[in-house]
């Protein structure tokens, strides 16, 4: 029997997305000083969805402005306990509104629905129920008897999880008693739009949440500002650096949280169908736009042909298409530039040498799509092994023994993650002691928790998100 | 149906099914499988949306996969006429509704079976081996599948001897399983591998390549008496196992889940499993059953619903 699924899309009806969005600051919403404007549109089907203000100078001088003051006069004399009720009161509303904020995020971004609802949302409402339980209780976080807040934080947040990387940054920063002024990402903007709602519908205190949008150069406005004292960056190296040098001497903290490219280290005596599994969730969640996708696979040669023949087997039964659809597995690429960007990689992979593989799939005609891609045959020295390609494209490598697999895994300027899939325990932490990445998963991938510190070694950047360690990067220690 | 000779290993060297050794290393030599993936993959696959026509076309799938069962010691010829005359037409009044694919009785009652569903493709399916626990000597399990099989059974629905399993004896579950499919005869054996007691997923896929290799022409997870009976992740790893050993030897062999399936959605839940796993191939009634009795009811409410966008009351579905 061919059992075909009918389509199962979710409906797009609970979301009200406004023909334009001004700028959040001090509570309010407002309208850029020189009116200009950008649009962000649906990747899936290239219609713009609505004109969102672009801040410049001005206007991010007053969302400074009103985070300082915020600071001084509410949020950072405010008891921990007060201040996390706020948060409390804020996860409690993303769960409320996960669903209408689940299909904004899918509009918006292009991901599947069902990534969406079952991992960035539940996933967004825990780091604020997380960091609410840490509000007061910093005394015994291990940073000292009265650890005190760093002030305004300028934070800028990539694309690809555009309200998880929103609650990754705003979260511990409230919690800790900081006033943040964020920028979305350009082509994301829409969810954080709807969570400076939710703040209001918290009422909380304006000014502590200030939210810019614009495209980069907004987020160098903000992160040179001289009102901030901290800022956090997620996204590429390339911009990472820059923001380096441009804090570099200034009295400003910085956490960055950049690019990688995982390997994920598979066997001989692996669970073989989990580690398919753990391959494809590896690379093809959220169509590879992830810092830490396991975009190398490094598989052990003698069990090298059959587990790519189950791989492939596995990623011909991937469902690519509509965003919204329930029984979607991967969604529209999130831009034209980005798979410009994916298309030019694989163009190079396959010109070095590489094979380049596909299963047979139909890509709707409208929109930004890429077919889920395996590269064979691939070395260390091809640029598909050595650049970040952030989309669904694997490249799959050999090694013979554990110590080529961890050479081969650490020659990498990046460092931000990696997977080792064996039965074997002991083998497990011995890697996971030379691996140089910031998160080892064993026998998973992508795996993420609040209580779980996230961050990179090398060029993946410094400083961790997440538990008891993210709390130092919003805390005067 | 290719049927593999008794003992055949069906295209994997025979010499590594040669003596006990030979098959404990050849079982503990299977990739293991992690709980934790397992069991988050299954429950990845329970979230895909079956809706509209692609809904319509599962129900009637899954209708005529099930194995309606009765297995009780207050089992009497009447119940199984009755549950008979529900499979041969379980809608009265809508003809469209297609046939189930067996009925499952114990042995004794296998005569009355027949004789119920004489003419009709509906097969007559029976337990034996001293089902549901297995314990009895070999003489009287074969007794009892001879038996089941002289009175007319198309199926026999063995249990594996858990206690020999978990005690390593592989040898002895591996020889048994082969002297029931040799007094089967024609009729093709299911080999029940009670996955409830086995607990472990490596134990499930072990168990399944042993009976495979054994002969078995369907594997099948419990027999309704444990609990655990069948769920998502046990059945997902047997469906593995099925698709790797046609990969191996080219014999294909069935899988059917059997106990605590009682609603429509779980049905689907397991059509999608088959569908993302095993493939297409394993879509019909041939390669895939499911063991249940009151899913058959609701799957005909369900089905009822689509056609007519309104729930009948439970009253207008016959109580067997």
């Amino acid at each position: 029997m061919n059992f075909d699924y009918a389509p199962a899309p979710e409906s797009a009806s609970i979301v009200d997305i406004r023909p334009s969005y001004g700028l959040f600051i001090d509570g309010e919403f407002t309208d850029p000083a020189d009116g200009r404007s950008f649009k962000s549109v649906n990747p899936a089907t290239e219609e713009v969805l609505a004109e969102i203000a672009e801040a410049g100078a001005e206007d991010v001088d007053r969302a400074v402005a009103a985070a300082r003051a915020a600071y001084e006069n509410v949020w950072g004399p405010m008891p921990g306990r007060e201040r996390a009720k706020y948060l409390y009161r804020i996860a409690r509303l993303i769960q409320e509104r996960s669903r209408e904020l689940a299909i904004l995020e899918s509009i918006d971004n292009g991901k599947p629905i069902r990534e969406s609802r079952d991992v960035d949302l539940p996933l967004v409402a825990a780091h604020f129920f997380y960091h609410a339980g840490w509000a007061d209780k910093l005394s015994y976080a291990g940073y000292g008897p009265d650890p005190r807040p760093l002030g305004v934080a300028a934070q800028v947040i990539p694309w690809n999880f555009p309200l998880l990387m929103l609650a990754w940054k705003i979260a511990p920063a409230l919690a800790c008693g900081n006033t943040v002024v964020l920028k979305p990402a350009e082509t994301t903007p829409l969810t954080a739009l709807v969570f400076a709602d939710i703040c209001r519908q918290a009422d909380l205190p304006k000014g502590v949440v200030n939210i810019v949008t614009g495209a980069g150069e907004t987020g160098r406005l903000l992160v040179e500002h001289d009102g901030v004292d901290k800022v956090a960056f997620t996204g590429s190296t390339e911009v990472g650096k820059q923001i380096a040098r441009s804090v570099a001497g200034t009295r400003k903290k910085l956490t960055l949280e950049l690019g990688g490219k995982a390997a994920n280290v598979v066997f001989d005596d692996a669970p073989l169908d989990q580690a398919v599994e753990g391959v494809v969730n590896g690379i093809f969640f959220n169509q590879g736009h992830v810092c830490c996708a396991g975009s190398r696979l490094l598989v052990h040669e003698p069990i090298a042909e059959e587990l790519l023949d189950r791989l492939k087997a596995r990623m011909a039964t991937l469902r690519v298409g509509d965003p919204l659809d329930k029984n979607t597995d991967v969604g529209a690429i999130n831009s034209a530039a980005q798979l410009e960007k994916i298309r030019m990689l694989s163009q190079v992979g396959e010109r070095e040498g590489a094979q380049r593989w596909s299963p047979p799939c139909e890509l709707p005609d409208r929109g930004y799509w890429f077919a889920p891609t395996l590269f064979t045959g691939v070395a260390q020295s091809h640029r598909i092994a050595r650049e970040e390609i952030f989309g669904p494209v694997l490249s799959v490598l050999t090694f013979r023994t554990p110590d080529e697999a961890v050479a081969k895994a650490n020659n990498t300027p990046y460092g931000l993650s990696a997977g080792v899939w064996t039965e074997k325990g002991s083998r497990i932490l011995w890697m996971a002691e030379r691996l140089r990445a910031g998160v080892v998963w064993a026998n998973t991938y992508n795996k993420f928790d609040p209580t779980s510190p996230f961050g990179g070694y090398k060029e993946s950047g410094f400083g961790r998100e997440g538990g008891r360690h993210g709390l130092e990067a919003y805390l005067n220690v | 149906m290719q049927v593999g000779r008794v003992g055949d290993a069906g295209g994997v060297p025979t010499e590594t099914v040669a003596g006990t050794a030979g098959l404990r290393d050849f079982l503990h030599g299977l990739p293991g499988v992690d709980q934790v993936g397992v069991e988050e993959r299954a429950k990845r696959l329970a979230t895909r949306s079956i809706k509209t026509s692609a809904k319509a076309q599962a129900i009637d799938a899954a209708i005529a996969m099930v194995d309606l069962t009765t297995l009780e010691g207050a089992d009497t010829p009447g119940k199984v006429r009755a549950l008979c005359a529900k499979a041969l037409r379980p809608d009265p009044d809508d003809p469209k509704v297609p046939r189930v694919a067996a009925v499952c009785v114990y042995s004794d009652l296998v005569g009355v079976a027949v004789e119920a569903l004489e003419g009709s493709d509906v097969k007559v399916a029976s337990v034996a081996t001293s089902f549901p626990s297995g314990r009895a000597p070999l003489a009287a399990k074969l007794a009892d599948t001879r038996a089941a099989v002289e009175a007319g059974a198309d199926e026999i629905d063995m249990v594996i001897d858990r206690g020999a399993f978990l005690a390593g004896d592989y040898g002895k579950v591996f020889d048994e399983i082969a002297a029931v499919k040799e007094a089967c005869g024609d009729a093709h054996l299911k080999v029940i591998l009670e996955t409830g007691e086995l607990v472990t997923y490596d134990n499930v896929r072990r168990a399944s390549w042993l009976a495979m290799r054994a002969g078995a022409d369907f594997i099948k997870t419990s027999t309704g008496k444990v609990s655990p009976a069948a769920t998502l992740p046990v059945t997902l790893v047997m469906l593995e196992a099925v698709r790797d050993f046609r990969a191996a030897t080219g014999r294909q062999v069935g899988v059917k889940p059997a106990g605590g399936i009682r609603t429509t959605k779980d049905a689907i839940r397991y059509l999608v499993l088959v569908n993302e796993t095993a493939g297409p191939d394993w879509l019909t009634p041939q390669w895939f059953r499911i063991g249940a009795s009151s899913l058959l009811n609701d799957l005909l409410m369900q089905r009822r619903k689509l056609a007519d966008c309104v729930y009948q009351g439970p009253d207008y579905f016959t109580v067997d």
